[in-house]
């Protein structure tokens, strides 16, 4: 089961609604404003250029902290290509992340119309459980849960990766149920007197109803399990099976500091690792920070 | 019985039937991936387990190890300098940033991109990347350090400066907590200022008596997540600092977080019983801090009569 990442509850719980500033700051406090963000941007973009020039710099002059590199070297990203499974390690990334959060939408979007739908007795006992579980440290159950693959063969695969998310996650579950409960029940209602079943209502009606949420939840746990380095660490010893994140890590243990430093492919790596959850980002922005009122 | 009531009891227990069968995944996940895994947890502390061959009971022997262990305390010590200093810095440069994109006219949504971005890069690279920016001879930001004139630490080597250097680069992940102080802050309605301000309230009362109450609850939410998290720190320090092979940290114990130290213990020692106890305490300490949090809020956080 995955934990999710505090920032992605904080994202999740975030919406953002235009409304224009008051007009009533003086100019001079508008501009010095303007000054400060422009610094501020300079200063979040900075790491940014300076790790893709970087990645395209000779060995020697990584450290020159020029942003446009003298000698442009498009063969680091050849030679990391050569040295290490790295488009491996990015297929096994993507598939992991697609079906981690695809199996991660669909179980806790099921679970959370069961809770959002139904009334029975014991059911805020049982919501009560669901949100304090998301407080227990993922500490506690790693090891336990790690015999639990090993008794059952699977402990150095990538099963455990995205198993876990089969059963539903806490935080989505209590995401979705929102997401749910701002649904008329009417057209369940409509639906039931027209004999659909409840697997009919929730399929055909209360899915397609919740669309916004359902990619939220995608989102949020494609990042979770595109940066996760802790469990790959845990269940992943050959090299072949490794997502991006443990990939990196060893070619930052074998390239970086030590003997023979080579920065220049250890960015490159850093670069591929990052790009494509900038793709994802840029493709679903406003699902990331336009976030609907719930 | 009447064939009306009848029919609403098998209804009942036919929604009832329905209900269970869309809670058992979850049922199911939890049985199997928290609450027997918690037991187990317990169960397995109270032993001395490499994997290999079977667990023996072991008392309370690996609690009075960890009372006594030096790492431990140590594991503790830097964890708590990391969430003192971690948490407020955070909050307050969130607060600023989004202070600031709120009086934005234009652009507001280019600069909250900007902001965002860092958030959604892999901490692994983002710590590769960090450990040259930070690099005490060479790195881009001692040169900036240098070129106005203050002094230029080793971040990466010198262990009173790996937790600050450490807390400099989380300040670059501000983005999450800054969008979301943004859209607390559009929520205030601005009558809501303009009468203040007609009762003559100069900027910094306004945001210490109108905006800060205000948006207290959202703050809360993000001290108890950010410390929940900050506790459990471990994919950016193992990552510049530690690996598998390498007996121990390169730096003596300056990074050596209490997840770490866990993590350690299970997977590189297979000391599973005594990462069992370790990983007990962390849920203790946890809980103490975040039930001090929750005390503290009753007087702090100030709630409006009705959710909008």
């Amino acid at each position: 089961m995955t934990t999710v990442a505090p920032e992605a509850v904080e994202t999740a719980v975030s919406d953002v609604k235009p409304r224009p500033a008051p007009s009533r700051s003086p100019r001079r406090g508008r501009l010095l404003a303007g000054a400060i963000l422009i610094a501020v941007c300079v200063a979040f973009l900075y790491p940014f250029a300076w790790l893709l020039a970087a990645s395209l710099k000779p060995a020697a002059e990584v450290f020159d902290n020029k942003l446009t590199p003298d000698t442009v070297v498009w063969g680091n990203y050849a030679e990391i290509w050569r040295i290490v499974p790295i488009g491996l390690w990015l297929f096994n990334s993507v598939t992991i992340a697609v079906v981690a959060a695809a199996a991660a939408t669909l179980s806790s979007a099921f679970v959370a119309f069961g809770f959002a739908h139904y009334r029975f007795p014991g059911r805020d006992l049982l919501f009560g459980l669901v949100l304090a579980s998301m407080m227990l440290p993922a500490a506690v159950t790693m090891v336990p849960v790690f015999m639990e693959w090993k008794y059952v063969g699977l402990a150095t695969t990538q099963v455990p990766l995205w198993a876990g998310n089969l059963f539903g996650s806490a935080f989505y579950i209590f995401l979705l149920r929102q997401f749910f409960l701002g649904q008329p029940r009417d057209q369940y209602e409509a639906a039931a007197l027209d004999g659909a079943g409840p697997l009919r209502q929730f399929w055909s009606f209360a899915i397609p109803a919740v669309k916004p949420g359902l990619i939220l939840v995608f989102l949020l746990e494609f990042k979770a399990s595109w940066t996760d380095l802790m469990r790959p660490l845990i269940y992943l010893r050959d090299a072949e099976l490794f997502t991006m994140p443990r990939g990196l890590k060893t070619v930052l243990d074998r390239f970086g500091g030590g003997g023979d430093a080579h920065w220049e492919l250890v960015m490159a790596a850093s670069v591929l690792a990052t790009v494509p959850m900038i793709l994802l980002f840029f493709a679903a922005q406003k699902y990331f920070l336009d976030q609907p009122r719930r | 019985m009447t064939t009306a009531t009848m029919a609403i009891r098998t209804r009942r227990r036919l929604r009832l039937g329905w209900a269970l069968v869309f809670l058992s995944p979850w049922i199911f996940g939890f049985a199997v991936f928290t609450f027997g895994p918690m037991i187990a947890s317990l169960v397995l502390s109270f032993t001395h387990y490499d994997m290999i061959s079977s667990p023996e009971a072991a008392g309370l022997a690996n609690y009075r190890e960890l009372v006594q262990d030096p790492y431990v305390r140590k594991a503790i010590a830097n964890t708590l300098f990391y969430t003192a200093f971690h948490v407020p810095l955070q909050i307050i440069l969130a607060l600023g940033l989004a202070a600031l994109l709120r009086r934005l006219q234009k652009g507001a949504r280019f600069f909250r991109t900007v902001i965002y971005l860092p958030a959604i890069t892999p901490p692994v690279a983002m710590a590769a990347m960090f450990l040259l920016l930070l690099n005490g001879s060479h790195g881009a930001v001692n040169q900036a350090l240098r070129g106005i004139g203050l002094p230029a630490p080793n971040w990466t080597t010198d262990p009173a400066w790996i937790k600050p250097g450490l807390i400099l680069m989380g300040l670059w992940t501000v983005g999450t907590t800054a969008v979301l102080y943004l859209a607390a802050l559009q929520d205030v309605p601005p009558e809501v200022y303009e009468a203040a301000q007609l009762d003559g309230a100069g900027a910094w009362s306004l945001f210490r008596h109108v905006t800060l109450p205000l948006i207290s609850p959202t703050i809360y939410f993000t001290v108890i997540v950010n410390t929940i998290a900050s506790l459990q720190y471990f994919t950016e320090a193992y990552t510049m600092f530690y690996s598998a092979t390498s007996a121990a940290s390169s730096d003596g114990d300056a990074a050596l977080f209490y997840v770490i130290y866990l993590f350690r213990q299970a997977f590189t020692n297979l000391r599973m019983g005594y990462a069992s106890a370790l990983a007990w305490l962390l849920f203790l300490i946890i809980a103490i801090i975040t039930f001090l949090q929750v005390r503290a809020s009753k007087r702090l956080v100030h709630y409006e009569g009705e959710p909008r």
